[in-house]
Parts: structure tokens; C-alpha cells; sequence
């Protein structure tokens, strides 16, 4: 697993039924491309987060496919219509397999 | 932002040179929502001649650089602050101490601690900066190992340290037993150095507002610093930014953590008195 790794979101607690709130969204992660090699010559294994999901009570809101030209601490930031109250749900792949989860709960105002 | 073509700030720089610090934009700092930032303030009166009006290098930046900085969340730096907040609490050392052993919450042992910094520490005989004090706590009372200048765990500490200053006026005491040294720096400050015989004072009292190539100068105020510099993704010290522009006007620059460079950042904090603490901040 990579080192160091920690999801973050900031979201609204509550919203007005309807409406649309911002989410951004940071992990902390090295992002390491597979293009660059150490001082031996050899190539540094690519570690990357390679997909980002948000769902809303289960319904998909985002779902992104991530590349390695994406640099280190990946933040994403987007728009969310929220029809009721419900949790957001936010998922993060890494390379190697693991997978990182976070969730944030809105309320109706 | 107001953006002007480079020939037209040319030409008036030429015309009417005192023109171009309209060059900084009129935004307003707030950080959180909360944390309301002076970004220009009457200069201290030792600039008296030099400078009407101090600005942080905020306004030197356009708008989504800007933006950055006005939400913790968004400020790539404060990840730095948060592996600061655990290293304070985490023991090092042969006599099992941390930060916190001693000082406590560090929101509350450390508020104002960088506003009066470079200072001088009349136990030591010399002027500190916030690195030199870090190492004499961990190499005297924690028994551990010093930071090398600008390692990244030195940069990050003095990124917590200031983050929980935010807000409070710089003043930087210039008189007393630093007198010698900010002499020292303020006589750096306006020594023309390295092949292309610049001063900081050239481009930075002469000429901030102007564009030197495609970088906007800014006055160099360093009350953001410790500064996340976009470029390379990373903080950057006072003395590690100063090593890049004294390299800029190839000369052979001075070792960050010198006496020489402590005595210039001394002297250029003291030329930001005024405005707020607003470290650790986001350029490009």
C-alpha cells in the first residue's frame, strides 16, 4: 500500500431539497507516473490512483478514470444536485489494489 | 485581476514610473471565510522614501492562484501543516519528549510566535529564526537530532507555526541588539550582485507591479512565507526563495541558514511591519 495516504472531502452538511452544492475532494497520495527512474536506472513501478467515484444513496454523481500525468494529491472538485437528504459516498482506486472510502452525510434544511 | 499588455505597463512605467503599483490588484484576503488578512498597509517608517504602501505578493497573483489560498482546503500547504501537527505531538529524542511536552496545543502556545520573527534570543546572544529555535528545542531539551536548514520536516514545522498566526500584524522588532544585523541586511538588500548587477531593490522597490519576463514582480514581502510554490509543489522558506533570486542575477549565492541570509531575512520581514502573518501561502 502506498505511504501516507489519506482521503479528504468537504461538503455541506445541510442543503435546501434541489439544490446544488459544491464537494471538493483531496487525497493525499504520491501519484508516482511509471516514467520516472532512480538513480540506479531502473524504472520506479507506477503507483497511481487510477479511479474516482462519488455515488449519492447509491447513485452514481461522478465517476472518474485517472491517468498518470495526473500530478501528486489528486484534488477533484464538482457540483452535486441533492433531492433528499441521503450520504455521499466517495471511493478512490489505487494501483495496488486498495481502495479508499469516505463518506459525508447532508441533511434537508 | 487587471491584466495590461506589456507594452502599454512599458510605456507607462517610462512616462509616469510611479504608475505601475496600480499594476496590484484591489482584492481582499479573507481565509476560511474568517481569518481576515491586511494585504496592504502604510509602510513602516523605516521605509520612509522608499515605500508609501506595503502589499503581500497575494496581489501579484492572478485570481485562481488567489483562490487557492482563501480556503484551507484548497491550499496545497496545509497538508504540510498537518504532518507538522503530528510530528508536535510525537516524541523524538533522548529525553522522550515532543513539541507538545512543553508547549502544549500549538493554536495556543504558538499564536503571535511568527509575527515577531527573525528575533532576537538573549540567552543565545544572536538572532533567531523560527528553524534556529526549532533545533534548539529538539537538539537542547528533546535530545534529538537537528534539522538540516530547509529539510522538508523544518519547512513543514514552520508552516504549523505559522498557520496559527494568521491574521496578526508583523512586527518585527529593528532596533535594540538586532540593530547590527538588520544594518547588515538592509545593506544586502540594496547591494547590486552576480553578472546581471541587480539588487532586491531593483526589482522590488523599483519595479514591482512590472513584468520581468513573464513573472509579475511583486514587492517580495515575505508574511506569506513558508510559500507553496506551485512550480515545484512545494514550501519554500524566506532563505531557500532568496537563494533563488540572488541565482537569478548569477551571482553565487549565500547558504540558506547562513548568518548572511539570516540578516536579510531579518531585514525583509521588517519591511512587511504591518501588514498580516498570512504564511503559509500559495504562489506560483
Amino acid at each position: 500500500m502506498a505511504e501516507g495516504v489519506k482521503p479528504r472531502v468537504k461538503a455541506p452538511k445541510k442543503a435546501a431539497a434541489g439544490e446544488t452544492v459544491t464537494l471538493k475532494t483531496l487525497i493525499s497520495h504520491k501519484m508516482e507516473s511509471g516514467q520516472r527512474k532512480n538513480k540506479d536506472g531502473s524504472v520506479i513501478p507506477r503507483s497511481i490512483i487510477n479511479r474516482f467515484t462519488c455515488e449519492f444513496n447509491g447513485k452514481s454523481v461522478i465517476d472518474v478514470t485517472m491517468e498518470p500525468a495526473i500530478s501528486t494529491n489528486p484534488y477533484f472538485e464538482f457540483e452535486a444536485t441533492v433531492p433528499e437528504a441521503g450520504d455521499f459516498k466517495f471511493t478512490w482506486y489505487d494501483d495496488d489494489g486498495s481502495v479508499y472510502e469516505e463518506s459525508k452525510s447532508v441533511a434537508i434544511a | 485581476m487587471k491584466f495590461k499588455p506589456m507594452s502599454a505597463i512599458a510605456a507607462l512605467a517610462l512616462s509616469v514610473p510611479t504608475f505601475a503599483m496600480a499594476d496590484a490588484d484591489d482584492d481582499t484576503l479573507v481565509i476560511n471565510g474568517e481569518i481576515e488578512i491586511v494585504t496592504k498597509a502604510p509602510a513602516p517608517a523605516h521605509l520612509d522614501g522608499a515605500l508609501d504602501e506595503v502589499m503581500s505578493g497575494w496581489h501579484f497573483r492572478d485570481d485562481t492562484t488567489q483562490a487557492m489560498e482563501m480556503d484551507d482546503f484548497d491550499n496545497p500547504a496545509m497538508l504540510n501543516v498537518e504532518a507538522a501537527a503530528e510530528v508536535w505531538n510525537t516524541v523524538d529524542g533522548s529525553e522522550g519528549k515532543s513539541c507538545a511536552s512543553c508547549h502544549g496545543d500549538v493554536e495556543e502556545s504558538m499564536k503571535g510566535v511568527k509575527a515577531v520573527y527573525p528575533k532576537w534570543n538573549e540567552a543565545a546572544g544572536e538572532v533567531r529564526n523560527l528553524q534556529m529555535q526549532f533545533n534548539d528545542c529538539r537538539v537542547n531539551r528533546m535530545g534529538a537530532d537537528a534539522w538540516k536548514y530547509d529539510a522538508g520536516a523544518a519547512k513543514d514545522m514552520e508552516a504549523l507555526v505559522t498557520s496559527v498566526s494568521r491574521g496578526m500584524p508583523v512586527n518585527v522588532a529593528i532596533d535594540g541588539p538586532v540593530q547590527a544585523m538588520w544594518e547588515h541586511g538592509k545593506e544586502m538588500y540594496y547591494t547590486r550582485t552576480g553578472q546581471l548587477d541587480l539588487s532586491c531593490a531593483s526589482c522590488h522597490e523599483e519595479n514591482y507591479g512590472n513584468m520581468i519576463r513573464a513573472d509579475h514582480l511583486s514587492q517580495g514581502q515575505i508574511n506569506g512565507f513558508p510559500v507553496y510554490r506551485l512550480k515545484n509543489s512545494k514550501l519554500t522558506s524566506p532563505q531557500g526563495r532568496f537563494k533563488g533570486c540572488v541565482r537569478d542575477t548569477r551571482a553565487e549565492t549565500y547558504k540558506p541558514g547562513s548568518n548572511d541570509f539570516l540578516a536579510l531575512e531579518l531585514y525583509v520581514a521588517s519591511r512587511g511591519n504591518g501588514l498580516s502573518v498570512e504564511g503559509p501561502s500559495v504562489r506560483n
